[in-house]
């Protein structure tokens, strides 16, 4: 069996971040650390090197957006699943331009929430 | 506002209590209230809007609604702050949704929540607002549209 990719979760709700830790698939994905901001998340992703984010866009400190390109800068092969509740598709368009893979919009359930993340690496 | 613009928010509840373990919410008639004296229960998540539409829109709910909703949602944890973390949490996600419709230019705000009401620093006290009546099991609860444009 394959090794379970490395995920951060970043959202600054904690409810979001603990029903993505409850709801992802453990045997595909291993959550190595969680963020609150886009400030937070560069930090965490220098020192926890995951494969795999999902990213929340409306946070204090800085914004999804600024963050994914930060992090895209950092490594570019990794995938990064927008998770927010902006559901326009100008916004969708503006975070995969930066380089995110996915979006999945709130509120979601644990059913979307496997689909989005199997097809982020699928 | 437009019959249409509240019903972009009345969507966005709807579809929010539709993604619990308990899927059946009802909405109310909308209705107006001055903003001296803001509808509010035990707590409140705010988000100001700018662009097109300027203002704020609140999601206001008791405490006992709130603590069954972290349930049904399936989180355990029923502490004050998953309380707050979980009202500026619906209201994000209802404010955040309007933008399906309004697009791009409809700005909204990290959520703040507070006990209680909204204060005069969030609601302009020339306008007045609307209030959407939420009901979901037992409990009662509201989202209140300030907006002008």
């Amino acid at each position: 069996m394959a090794k379970p990719l490395k995920m951060l979760i970043v959202d600054d709700s904690n409810i979001i971040r603990r029903k993505i830790e409850r709801g992802h698939d453990a045997t595909k994905f291993e959550v190595v650390g969680s963020a609150s901001s886009g400030k937070e998340a560069v930090e965490k992703f220098q020192s926890l090197n995951p494969d795999v984010v999902t990213m929340d866009l409306t946070m204090p400190q800085m914004d999804g957006i600024e963050c994914i390109s930060r992090l895209v800068a950092l490594k570019p092969e990794v995938r990064i699943l927008v998770v927010s509740a902006l559901s326009d598709k100008a916004t969708g368009i503006a975070a995969l331009e930066k380089g995110a893979q996915g979006f999945l919009c709130k509120p979601f359930d644990d059913q979307k929430l496997s689909v989005a993340l199997n097809e982020l690496v699928g | 506002m437009s019959e249409q613009t509240l019903q972009v928010f009345i969507n966005g509840v709807v579809n929010y209590f539709q993604h619990t373990s308990d899927k059946e919410v009802k909405v109310g008639t909308p209705y107006l209230i001055e903003n001296s004296a803001p509808s509010a229960f035990d707590y409140t998540g705010i988000i100001g809007v700018s662009g097109p539409y300027r203002g704020t829109v609140y999601f206001t709910a008791p405490k006992a609604l709130l603590t069954h909703l972290l349930l049904a949602l399936g989180e355990k944890d029923t502490s004050i702050d998953n309380i707050l973390d979980l009202v500026g949490e619906v209201a994000n996600t209802i404010s955040g949704n309007a933008r399906s419709e309004f697009g791009q230019e409809f700005m909204i705000s990290v959520p703040v929540v507070v006990e209680g009401a909204p204060s005069g620093i969030h609601l302009p006290k020339h306008l007045r607002s609307y209030v959407i009546p939420v009901y979901w099991k037992a409990y009662s609860a509201a989202v209140v549209i300030c907006l002008e444009n």
